[in-house]
């Protein structure tokens, strides 16, 4: 795959621009470049250090830290099944297996039409509503196996909107040029902030 | 028998009751997280009257109401943000909403359900104490919150209540939407700069320690907590008095808490500080409403899965954190997994090691090789294969980790008696004790567990040679019908 589109470095420079220091930007890039690709390409990750004025040793360094980040292409949706404490009390282990069997993979792997890559996760913060998963980091609470196989038909058949791996938030963060402070290198900001009274507030 | 309180049809898992209601006051509300909803519920008026005073009084008030962090360490945020050094700028809020220790569902449902009070809560500090920017990480799992956030971030701008002169005074600020990848570590403060900073998610050496000092690009940052931050709107519109009226003088307020497992209803409850109990939270009809029937509590992990394990004979305690540190736990982040006697514990104790040596972020040795070694060992005790010496290289491993007394609860049915919170460490930040912690309190509470697992497997071990692990054996042998080499 690729280096970011066009539309893409756009967005990135609008990115790179909110922080004090480029690098900053460095995870919502490859964020970036994960929704553009699916997953993290090489390429994608030489242009990003271009961007941030980094090695790209530097950005696989902090690619390969993160769980989210892949590296090669994975399935279209990515199961991820809670495994922790409070799920796993609930039936987390059947529905693992179930799975496996019903997609006919193993933790890890991706069924052969490219459509699901399945995963066991850690906890996912919606423990009350044990046993649950996720599909491209979407919840589905209190999951049976019933309803695993209706979540998994509907994807096949396109019944869901769900976008694909690499999507997280569908909406971005936008602010107004009339409205935007803007950043500013640490090493450039001299004193106080406007607003604060010339002496120190009382601590 | 019907419980009391009602379930939110919009935010999943929360359950309302006779608490007052300080951050969670719009869960029931389909649209709360709107800009709109927001306005009509008394929302920026808490900003608004901050404004009118002066930031040194706003600051006084967050630190006479004694809002103590809802992250985990439970350290007071007004006296965090007095440790910021004088004349040294600029200084930086970053939000902590990496929510991932296990059992802990909270902060998720303030982001998705009521984005603004969070930004208001923002907003308030940064004016208190002279914060120039603020940076808020969401965990990277959320896709939702991080669609609520941004989409609240964007109306908030558009209306005035974010960036250049808010509502037509000196202040300024700039709120910026970064979100995280998947790094459990990164919720320890000083890994979540460094994961801003776009480096791995590595903890940084202590002292300092706190990044009030040292944090941002190295400059003064105050870190903290979601819920933290969204009961300061109401703070600023009632003051510190009301809200001290609530709770104890020790612990004011409400707190917010999960509690998942096996009980009737597992839920999110606001509660108040201080005052409730396990036993009511547990088992009155207004809460959890008690074991699923026929069955009676085995165990509980009282603060997310970092903490040592409780059991019935806790039950009275109540949430205030002096008397739960002197009964061997901590209150961490309002995550309570309950086990009844269906529980098998040492898998339940693995569900956890697992967790926590998979997440171990590899700077410090102890924490490294310590969980791994925690995990495959405990694995093979799990899988019918261990033997006694393995459960004494547990405690021998976890006593790398942690030297000395490790802190535990009674237990009236052994006749031992608590071990104190907190305790030592070898590694700089939490993680590495965190994958010991299940293990200790799971042995040391329910010994005949682990015997039971690794009685018929000693004399096979002994008889395969020397040392005492049967399944690092030369010679294939059958044990409890699995073939190992």
């Amino acid at each position: 795959m690729a280096r970011l589109n066009a539309e893409n470095v756009a967005l990135a420079h609008e990115v790179i621009a909110r922080y004090p220091r480029r690098k900053s930007a460095l995870i919502p890039l490859l964020h970036l470049a994960q929704e553009q690709d699916g997953y993290v390409s090489e390429e994608a990750m030489e242009h990003l250090a271009e961007l941030i004025d980094v090695t790209p040793a530097e950005v696989l360094g902090t690619c390969s830290f993160y769980e989210m980040f892949k590296r090669e292409p994975v399935g279209r949706y990515l199961v991820n099944i809670c495994g922790t404490l409070s799920c796993q009390l609930l039936g987390a282990e059947d529905l693992i297996h179930h799975a496996e069997q019903s997609l006919d993979v193993k933790l890890g792997g991706t069924t052969a039409d490219g459509l699901f890559t399945l995963e066991q996760a850690e906890c996912q913060a919606a423990c009350t509503e044990a046993p649950c998963l996720q599909v491209n980091y979407r919840h589905e609470y209190r999951v049976t196996t019933d309803d695993f196989d209706r979540l998994i038909g509907d994807l096949r058949s396109g019944k869901s909107d769900i976008p694909n791996h690499g999507v997280l938030s569908e909406v971005r963060q936008s602010i107004p040029a009339e409205r935007r402070v803007g950043a500013v290198a640490p090493e450039d900001v001299t004193g106080a902030p406007a607003w604060l009274p010339t002496e120190e507030p009382s601590s | 028998m019907t419980l009391g309180g009602t379930t939110s049809p919009y935010a999943a898992g929360f359950v309302a009751n006779d608490t007052p209601r300080i951050v969670t006051s719009r869960f029931d509300l389909e649209d709360g997280y709107t800009l709109d909803r927001y306005l009509a519920t008394g929302g920026y008026e808490g900003l608004r009257s901050a404004l009118d005073r002066e930031p040194g009084e706003v600051h006084g008030e967050v630190r006479d109401a004694t809002v103590l962090g809802r992250g985990g360490a439970g350290f007071p945020a007004g006296v965090k943000w007095g440790f910021m050094p004088p004349e040294v700028w600029p200084r930086y809020l970053v939000v902590n909403g990496d929510e991932s220790e296990p059992g802990t569902y909270k902060d998720r449902l303030l982001m998705e359900r009521d984005p603004h009070q969070l930004i208001e809560g923002c907003l308030i500090a940064s004016y208190a104490v002279g914060l120039s920017q603020c940076f808020l990480y969401i965990r990277g799992e959320m896709a939702l919150a991080q669609e609520r956030v941004a989409t609240a971030l964007n109306e908030a701008y558009g209306a005035g209540y974010i960036g250049k002169n808010i509502l037509g005074t000196d202040f300024s600020l700039d709120i910026i939407l970064h979100w995280g990848a998947g790094a459990y570590v990164v919720g320890e403060e000083t890994a979540l700069i460094e994961s801003l900073e776009g480096n791995r998610g590595m903890p940084r050496l202590k002292p300092p320690y706190f990044p009030a000092a040292i944090g941002l690009y190295g400059k003064p940052t105050i870190v903290n907590n979601v819920e933290t931050l969204a009961n300061l709107p109401w703070i600023a519109n009632n003051g510190s008095a009301a809200y001290r009226a609530i709770g104890t003088e020790k612990s004011p307020g409400t707190r917010m808490v999960a509690v998942s497992g096996h009980v009737k209803r597992p839920g999110v409850y606001e509660i108040v500080n201080g005052i409730t109990t396990f036993r009511q939270l547990l088992f009155d009809d207004e809460y959890c409403g008690g074991m699923r029937p026929g069955r009676e509590l085995k165990a509980f992990v009282p603060g997310g899965g970092s903490a040592p394990w409780f059991g019935v004979d806790q039950l009275d305690l109540p949430f205030e954190a002096s008397e739960i540190g002197p009964q061997g736990s901590m209150l961490g982040s309002g995550a309570i997994m309950v086990m009844d006697d269906t529980a098998d514990i040492p898998k339940a104790a693995y569900s956890l090691t697992r967790f926590y040596a998979h997440e171990s972020c590899g700077k410090c040795v102890p924490c490294r090789e310590g969980g791994t070694w925690l995990e495959r060992i405990l694995h093979r005790v799990v899988n019918g294969q261990g033997t006694s010496r393995d459960l004494q290289v547990l405690m021998e491993v976890g006593g790398t980790i942690c030297p000395g007394n490790f802190p535990h609860a009674a237990s009236e049915r052994l006749g031992i008696e608590a071990a104190s919170f907190p305790y030592q460490m070898t590694t700089i930040c939490f993680v590495g004790p965190s994958a010991f912690a299940p293990i200790h309190s799971a042995m040391t509470l329910f010994p005949e567990d682990f015997a039971a697992l690794v009685a018929d497997n000693d004399d096979l071990a002994e008889a395969n040679g020397d040392h005492g692990f049967a399944t690092n054996t030369a010679v294939p042998v059958e044990l409890k019908g699995v073939s190992v080499r």
